[in-house]
């Protein structure tokens, strides 16, 4: 009976060292509560400060301002201009309805731009931004400004756009800039892509040099509530703009090049002797200035259309049969495989190969080798094609840049095919043939070049060094070791790459018009259709693609290029001129310039010119489908 | 520490004013506190705030003029009184489709639930009171006493609110505590809830679940049920030793700390004034206690000296329970920091506890002096 026992002086002790306990656990839990402000005050002090200094602080991203792309004399290519733009911050927004419809109406908006605006004026949180319109004219710009204090929240402001002063001649080497996609957000998660105004590269140079060209946004710092309503700025923090790169381009050449071929379809390519490219050029081109503001659909759907493909870049993505241009490099490598250059072939204006016979462009009679390369005897080739080994005589077409794929920095690069046996077999499962050495020796059959390799070849037979192609300035030259060949073999085909052009060849229409300084070249054209007589045809897309490899001086060379204008029947006639312009250019600007000029009177107007009447043709074929 | 000078007249020198200047201080960090969480103005918090704790301290000192007699005669009619409020609130609210907790008077809003915190200590200390001490042990020494607390705090769970319900069981238990059940009475009921707790865990609900999980780590759902106490330790942990400065609070001013006029209204404080405040109004608070707990030691009746204990560990479950979940160390129960949060509840309860404290404290000291 231990409860019994209990009593009231068993109680007062009890309830003394009850208190005790109940005290202790007080001062237990009060000291837990010190510690653990402690420990959230001062260990963890630092680790809170930087959370509520992101709570509070938030960067509104001012984009920087892109690098320059200028030429090899630091000439700009690609550089910005600064234009007007209207945004809008939501949060400031006092009469959303109102504010949209003086600025549709100041503004000119369409309503697909308003339902744009709105759409993300919904979606916006917060201090970001909503783009209204950028490259606003001034006087628009103006007429908002003054109106500013009635519409609360819209920022009128200076931008950048990107500005190419020589528009579509070096629409294909630098590509152009616009909007990210959500695709790009998608990928990088970087607010900068998000922010209005803000352009990355889309194509070409653009987008391969975006690291380079973007810099370090900087931004106006703001404090801003857990609503995003804007408290303070505190001082900003300055952008970084992207940094400069320099080309290998002559832009007077690249220039000159694109105008000089006028309304052609084709590519044109020009070396120096060191690999570096001066020109770079595939025309018709987009207007990449109209580009970067986004393009209307009518105006896409227009250049898309075209059958000169403007949207292409040829230089790179361009693939057509060599034709007779591979015909100095087959004379290399008969005379490496030990065939007489002397040695005379009979020409009666074709050749039986198995059951079936070649036709010649012409009854040549008896020729050795420099006057085959001279007067592009194709019998010549063909009968040398079938005493040499096909093998070697591909391997040394490969090596001399044909098919052969260059270390660029160009999004996309098609380097086409130059076939040997051994490729056969595996693509096609089947011998090589006699008709194959036949069609390989003139440049067609399996054979397809791109344009780069086509000023590749004469580079490297002009400078007798294994040249490869550089763009950027900043690039290393890669090593360019001699030609594994005969040095005599060089010399005798660039002697009959000489008479192509100064001598009875097929190319002496376009002799330099120069004192002193000779063009070696050598003309091709290759078959786009098969049809019993070759040449002109009144239907453009079935006419020869018209080639034309040179450099030039013939002696001691300093510049190779190479050109192709598509569907331009016989090279000698179509692409050799233009390459004898270009080459004049680079020796006597100014006779180049006054050869140009009547052409362009007879194309009507110069290719800026031309550029902005194509852009109104645009505009009003847009304004008319919109109607309708 | 009495202030005895002829000039000072006799009733307000016998007020125990080192309680008052403790209470004064408490509750000035408070207004001070909602005039900055405020963005620096006296409205809608502060001017309001002062007022109701004049008013609530006036009534304190009325209470602490009510005889002991008096207040043992009325525990057990008034505990009646708002046990029935408790339930036709529960029944208005179950009328009116609504959760209800409280009844509108106008002037304030009264939660009977809030008047049971002190009464259920009150009454449970009458119990003991009238319980023979030989009857301690015995059965009948504790299932009137659970009834007592189990039936209110059943009432107020299912309101729901969590808060106030575990604050007047913690107050029951911990008057049967000092009044001397039996020790393996809480042993036992502390194993058994450690045996419980895993086993209640998994027959909750996943979202249950998911929100004790949440109390255990905030930062993992920050934006979301964890945001309050993840906003709460950035506002105290970036307050740092010395704090960011009077009214320069960029958690509680920008809106990032949720309800930092009301429960979190700590870190508010502790955001402006540091590490240093903070411990100055955690050590207020805990001289607050003691003194309690002291006028319940020199307590000369059993009903005064379990009554002051009681009042005493309510005032101290008030401020740590609030202190502990502003700073993450418990779940998110709704417990407002007394006499510093905004709101009338709160500071009439203290209020309350304090008035009798101060009553039972007057009359062991006047006794002692006649005796």
């Amino acid at each position: 009976m231990k409860a019994s026992r209990f009593t009231a002086a068993h109680q007062s002790m009890t309830f003394s060292r009850r208190m005790m306990l109940v005290g202790g656990a007080q001062a237990a839990f009060g000291g837990v509560l010190i510690a653990r402000l402690g420990y959230l005050s001062i260990a963890q002090s630092e680790h809170y400060q930087l959370l509520s200094e992101s709570n509070r602080v938030q960067l509104i991203i001012v984009p920087p301002r892109r690098g320059w792309i200028v030429d090899r004399a630091g000439k700009p290519i690609a550089i910005n201009r600064s234009d007007f733009r209207v945004d809008i911050i939501p949060e400031q927004v006092k009469y959303p309805t109102a504010t949209l419809r003086t600025l549709a109406e100041i503004l000119k908006l369409t309503p697909d731009d308003v339902d744009r605006i709105i759409k993300e004026f919904k979606a916006s949180r917060g201090y970001q931004p909503v783009q209204v319109a950028e490259s606003v004219p001034y006087d628009q710009y103006a007429a908002i400004t003054v109106r500013l204090p009635e519409l609360p929240g819209v920022v009128p402001q200076r931008g950048f756009s990107r500005f190419y002063p020589a528009g579509p001649a070096v629409a294909h080497l630098v590509g152009f800039v616009g909007a990210a996609s959500a695709k790009d957000y998608e990928k990088e998660k970087n607010p900068l892509l998000v922010t209005p105004g803000f352009k990355i590269g889309k194509e070409g140079l653009e987008k391969v040099l975006e690291p380079r060209l973007r810099g370090q946004p900087g931004g106006q710092r703001v404090e801003l509530t857990a609503r995003g309503k804007l408290v303070r700025e505190l001082e900003p923090k300055p952008d970084r703009s992207g940094q400069t790169v320099q080309l290998t381009i002559d832009s007077g050449l690249q220039e000159y090049a694109a105008r000089r071929m006028g309304d052609q379809s084709g590519a044109l390519v020009a070396m120096d002797m060191t690999g570096d490219m001066l020109a770079f050029v595939s025309m018709p081109a987009f207007d990449p200035n109209s580009f970067s503001d986004g393009i209307g659909r009518t105006e896409w759907r227009m250049l898309s259309e075209d059958d000169h493909i403007p949207l292409l870049n040829k230089v790179t993505q361009g693939l057509y049969p060599s034709g007779s241009t591979i015909k100095p490099a087959m004379a290399l490598a008969f005379l490496k495989q030990g065939i007489d250059p002397a040695q005379r072939v009979y020409c009666p204006g074709g050749i039986r190969i198995g059951n079936r016979y070649f036709r010649c462009d012409a009854v040549h009679g008896s020729v050795d080798m420099h006057a085959a390369v001279e007067r592009s005897c194709n019998t010549y080739f063909w009968s040398m094609g079938l005493r040499t080994d096909p093998q070697q005589t591909t391997e040394m077409v490969n090596y001399l840049g044909y098919g052969e794929h260059f270390d660029l920095p160009i999004p996309t690069q098609r380097y086409g095919t130059m076939p040997n046996p051994e490729w056969l077999r595996k693509k096609y499962k089947r011998e090589w043939q006699g008709y194959d050495s036949a069609n390989t020796s003139i440049g067609q059959g399996y054979v397809l070049i791109n344009p780069m390799q086509l000023a590749v070849m004469p580079a490297r037979l002009a400078s007798g060094k294994l040249l490869q192609p550089r763009l950027l300035m900043a690039d290393k030259r890669q090593p360019s070791p001699d030609l594994a060949v005969d040095p005599e073999h060089l010399e005798i085909v660039r002697k009959a790459m000489s008479a192509v052009v100064n001598e009875r060849g097929t190319g002496v229409g376009s002799k330099l018009p120069l004192e002193g300084i000779q063009m070696a070249g050598k003309t091709g054209t290759a078959q786009v259709f098969k049809l019993g007589q070759r040449g002109h045809q009144s239907n453009w897309a079935l006419r020869d693609h018209a080639l034309f490899i040179a450099f030039a001086p013939a002696v001691e060379p300093r510049f190779a290029i190479g050109c192709i204008i598509e569907h331009g029947g016989f090279g000698a006639s179509a692409a050799a001129p233009i390459v004898r312009d270009c080459m004049t250019y680079l020796f006597d600007q100014q006779k180049a310039m006054d050869a140009l000029a009547p052409l362009e009177q007879q194309w009507g107007g110069t290719l800026l010119e031309r550029t902005a009447r194509r852009q109104a043709q645009f505009e009003a074929a847009s304004k008319a489908s919109l109607r309708a | 520490m009495m202030i005895s000078s002829a000039i000072i007249p006799q009733p307000l020198a016998r007020l125990p004013w080192r309680l008052i200047w403790l209470v004064a201080l408490i509750c000035t960090i408070g207004v001070v506190t909602l005039f900055s969480a405020a963005g620096g103005s006296w409205s809608p918090w502060a001017l309001k705030q002062a007022v109701t704790i004049l008013a609530f301290f006036g009534l304190a000192i009325g209470i602490s003029y009510i005889p002991e007699r008096f207040v043992k005669q009325v525990t057990f009619p008034a505990y009646a009184a708002i046990l029935i409020l408790l339930i036709v609130v529960e029944m208005v609210g179950f009328v009116g489709k609504g959760a209800q907790r409280w009844i509108d008077l106008g002037f304030i809003r009264l939660q009977p639930s809030e008047f049971m915190k002190p009464a259920v200590v009150l009454v449970l200390a009458r119990f003991y009171d009238l319980l023979p001490a030989s009857d301690i042990r015995r059965w009948r020494g504790l299932w009137p006493a659970a009834l007592l607390v189990l039936v209110p705090w059943t009432l107020i769970l299912v309101q729901p609110d969590l808060g106030t319900a575990t604050m007047v069981l913690v107050g029951g238990v911990s008057i049967m505590f000092v009044a001397g059940l039996p020790m393996w009475y809480f042993l036992s009921a502390l194993g058994a809830a450690a045996v419980a707790g895993p086993i209640l865990f998994s027959m909750m609900h996943e979202y249950q679940q998911k929100r004790l999980l949440i109390f255990m780590n905030p930062e993992a759902d920050p934006l979301g049920a964890g945001y309050h106490v993840s906003q709460s330790k950035i506002a105290i942990g970036s307050g740092g030793i010395w704090g960011k400065g009077y009214l320069n609070g960029s958690q509680s001013h920008l809106d990032y700390l949720p309800e930092g006029h009301t429960d979190f209204v700590f870190a508010t404080y502790v955001e402006e004034w540091g590490l240093i405040g903070g411990v100055m109004l955690i050590i207020a608070f805990a001289m607050v206690v003691r003194w309690g707990m002291g006028v319940s030691r020199k307590a000369r009746s059993r009903y005064s000296q379990l009554a002051a204990a009681g009042l005493s560990m309510t005032i101290f479950f008030y401020f740590t329970v609030n202190l502990m979940m502003v700073m993450g160390l418990a779940p998110v129960v709704g417990i407002p920091l007394p006499l510093v949060s905004f709101g009338g509840s709160a500071v009439m309860t203290v209020m309350i506890c304090l008035g009798l404290l101060m009553g039972i404290e007057r009359q062991s000291r006047t006794r002692s002096a006649l005796a």
